[in-house]
């Protein structure tokens, strides 16, 4: 399988821009040092020259130079590149870790649904009904707040890391059910196949069927679903925290960077652009790598 | 392709003839549900109603009947892939009915399967290697050499490349695929395999290589066979005894000369007419016309379940369900469940059903 991988030339080079992608999330820190800046200070405010008097850099181009390689940050004048590395690093976070929650509990209630059936499956599809009958996006706007509330009283400043956990927690709860519907589907399907009943022919137990007959006949729509659903949890993450109930300032957010980006846009194009172009890079190169993974996984795809 | 065969395992032997496989009175009905707003059982459709057939040692049983009969319920009850509603199993004087997946595990390697189809019995996501040693992962067999060995050994028996270990299953032709499938059965050395219409899938000149595949390992490995099929000439050619079925019930069983050459029930006479025949065209047989279709099993006929097709029927055989019991005239082994037993003879006595009637080829020994 590894060796069909690594012959498939656009799923090699997408592998790379999405660990790109992670390892300057993980490497935050470190590039913050050699750099020699950090995502908060505001220098064009601390150093004069640097923006002009509407709050918009004074150097073409944003403010892009040698020592503010993306430019400025128009009003506050952080810098560009520190906000964008950070802000990949806090919303890749909470969109891998709500990605691999949904995948894990799709996964299992799908399968368990399918493979069951009867009455477990009964309840389970009309739970994951149920689910999927909130409007996912009012209700990210409606439960964050409330769940903001559970964790800490109301006057109290909320700490950044129980926003990232209620975001994490609220993005999970309604993401799950499209996969395990899917798969749940597919089980069912594959269950009826004759391998399964040749396996339970020669004593196979339920487990061994679900790990070894089913699962990887399952990987392409969990691989095509998880790749989909990661990209897609960036931008409601960062649609969050441009309504202003996700990550709020100072913690630098990909998302916010958007939305002051909007703000911007007339009078100072590069500050979108920057993160504009890493997300769009992000989001194909993701795409891509899932297409390329999906069919190396499957052996009747001809490469 | 070699002609080598490995000898089966160390396990206690069994004497050929001894009976391995019964079925006592074995019944399936699944159940119809219906109704609203609660949902609850109308009514059953009687897939198999009351069975008894015993498998010997060694042996190589055909069943045969018409889509729909129940044989593959038969062979799917036998196997313990579907509960059975009533009746008894017995693997050498055992009961297996109702054993649970643990309680069967000791037996479970003895009695395989080979199935119908051989697109969807092959995980698509596994090489050959790895589902032909499955079986014996699962069982914890490790042979002597080690189970890479043993499976190109096995690919070897049943004339496949043993460096094809590596493929995939889409790799293959059905005919191939069905070998895979042979293998893999024979993985555990058992000592009864049901197959499940295993040529029916495929082509016809594959067919017979397939057939004579199976009645090789037959006859040098001493595997005892339930051989179902529709198609009357490969049962007739690989089968020692046979039984016909009908809408759930078994009609006649006996030898195959006693079947093919003398059947007593009128539903056997009108399956065998129904086999065209290679002649000279002089003498054109008489075809026994069933008339209307075969009734529902969820409300089979009472009585005989045939009498609603067949031209012999009285009073009688409304009232009374025939047993299977050995008619007069009939041969010892030769039962038959009818009032009224045809004469023992085919319409142009014995030669109405010659191996490769279907095709002229599928029987015709070909390449072993």
């Amino acid at each position: 399988m590894w060796r069909r991988f690594k012959r498939d030339r656009p799923g090699v080079l997408s592998a790379y821009v999405v660990t790109f992608f992670f390892l300057v999330a993980l490497a935050a820190p470190l590039i913050s040092k050699l750099y020699g800046k950090n995502p908060t200070q505001t220098y064009g405010l601390d150093e004069p020259g640097l923006l002009n008097e509407y709050g918009y850099p004074v150097k073409p181009n944003g403010g892009m130079s040698g020592s503010f390689w993306f430019g400025l940050e128009p009003t506050l004048g952080r810098d560009v590149l520190m906000q964008l590395v950070y802000g990949i690093r806090t919303s890749l976070l909470i969109a891998a870790a709500a990605t691999v929650l949904c995948v894990l509990t799709g996964v299992l209630i799908g399968v368990t649904a399918g493979y069951l059936g009867g009455r477990t499956d009964y309840l389970l599809g009309r739970f994951i009904d149920l689910l999927l009958a909130f409007p996912s996006q009012l209700s990210f706007i409606a439960f964050t707040p409330v769940v903001y509330s559970l964790f800490v009283s109301p006057e109290k400043e909320t700490p950044t890391y129980l926003r990232v956990v209620t975001l994490i927690l609220v993005l999970w709860v309604l993401g799950w059910m499209g996969l395990a519907r899917l798969l749940r589907g597919q089980v069912l399907s594959l269950r009826e196949r004759e391998f399964v009943e040749a396996a339970k022919v020669t004593g196979a137990s339920p487990w061994r069927i679900i790990s070894k007959e089913l699962l990887p006949n399952l990987w392409t729509p969990i691989l095509v679903q998880s790749t989909l659903m990661l990209p897609s949890f960036v931008t409601i993450e960062a649609g969050l925290s441009f309504i202003g109930v996700g990550i709020v300032e100072p913690t630098p957010d990909w998302g916010r960077m958007f939305a002051n980006g909007a703000h911007y846009y007339e009078s100072d194009i590069t500050y979108i652009f920057f993160p504009g172009f890493a997300m769009i890079v992000f989001v194909v190169a993701f795409n891509l790598l899932g297409d390329s993974v999906r069919d190396a996984f499957d052996p009747r795809t001809g490469r | 392709m070699s002609d080598k065969v490995s000898p089966p395992g160390p396990r206690e032997a069994v004497a050929t003839g001894e009976p391995l496989l019964v079925a006592e009175s074995l019944t399936k009905h699944f159940p119809v549900r219906g109704g609203f707003p609660v949902r609850r059982t109308v009514g059953a459709v009687q897939a198999v109603d009351g069975i008894d057939l015993t498998v010997r040692a060694g042996e190589s049983f055909g069943l045969v009947g018409e889509s729909g009969c129940g044989k593959s319920t038969t062979g799917r009850l036998l196997t313990r892939l579907l509960e059975p509603s009533a009746g008894r199993i017995l693997y050498r004087g055992r009961d297996i009915t109702h054993a649970s997946r643990k309680q069967f595990a000791p037996v479970r390697s003895e009695i395989q399967m080979i199935f119908q189809d051989p697109y969807a019995s092959l995980n698509p996501r596994q090489t050959v290697g790895r589902i032909v040693s499955g079986p014996m992962e699962i069982n914890g067999i490790e042979p002597p050499g080690g189970r890479e060995a043993r499976v190109q050994e096995l690919l070897e028996t049943v004339g496949l490349n043993p460096e094809h270990y590596n493929r995939f299953p889409h790799e293959f032709s059905g005919g191939q695929r069905q070998r895979i499938g042979v293998a893999r059965a024979l993985a555990l050395e058992p000592k009864v395999v049901v197959a499940d219409e295993p040529v029916s899938a495929l082509d016809v000149s594959i067919q017979a290589q397939v057939v004579n595949l199976l009645q090789r390992l037959q006859r040098e490995l001493g595997i005892a066979f339930l051989f179902i099929a529709h198609d009357l000439a490969v049962v007739r050619h690989v089968s020692h005894r046979v039984a016909v079925m009908y809408l759930g019930r078994i009609v006649e069983v006996g030898t195959r000369d006693d079947i093919y050459g003398r059947p007593r029930h009128p539903y056997t006479h009108a399956l065998l007419s129904a086999v065209p025949v290679l002649g000279d065209g002089a003498s054109p047989r008489e075809r026994i016309r069933l008339t209307g279709d075969v009734p529902s099993p969820i409300a089979p006929p009472s009585g005989c379940r045939f009498r609603t097709r067949c031209w012999k029927a009285r009073d009688r055989c409304a009232v009374e369900a025939p047993p299977l019991a050995r008619a007069d005239g009939s041969a010892e082994g030769h039962l038959s469940a009818c009032h009224f037993p045809e004469p023992p003879a085919t319409a142009d006595s014995g030669g109405a059903v010659r191996p490769g009637g279907r095709s002229g080829t599928a029987g015709q020994p070909g390449r072993g």
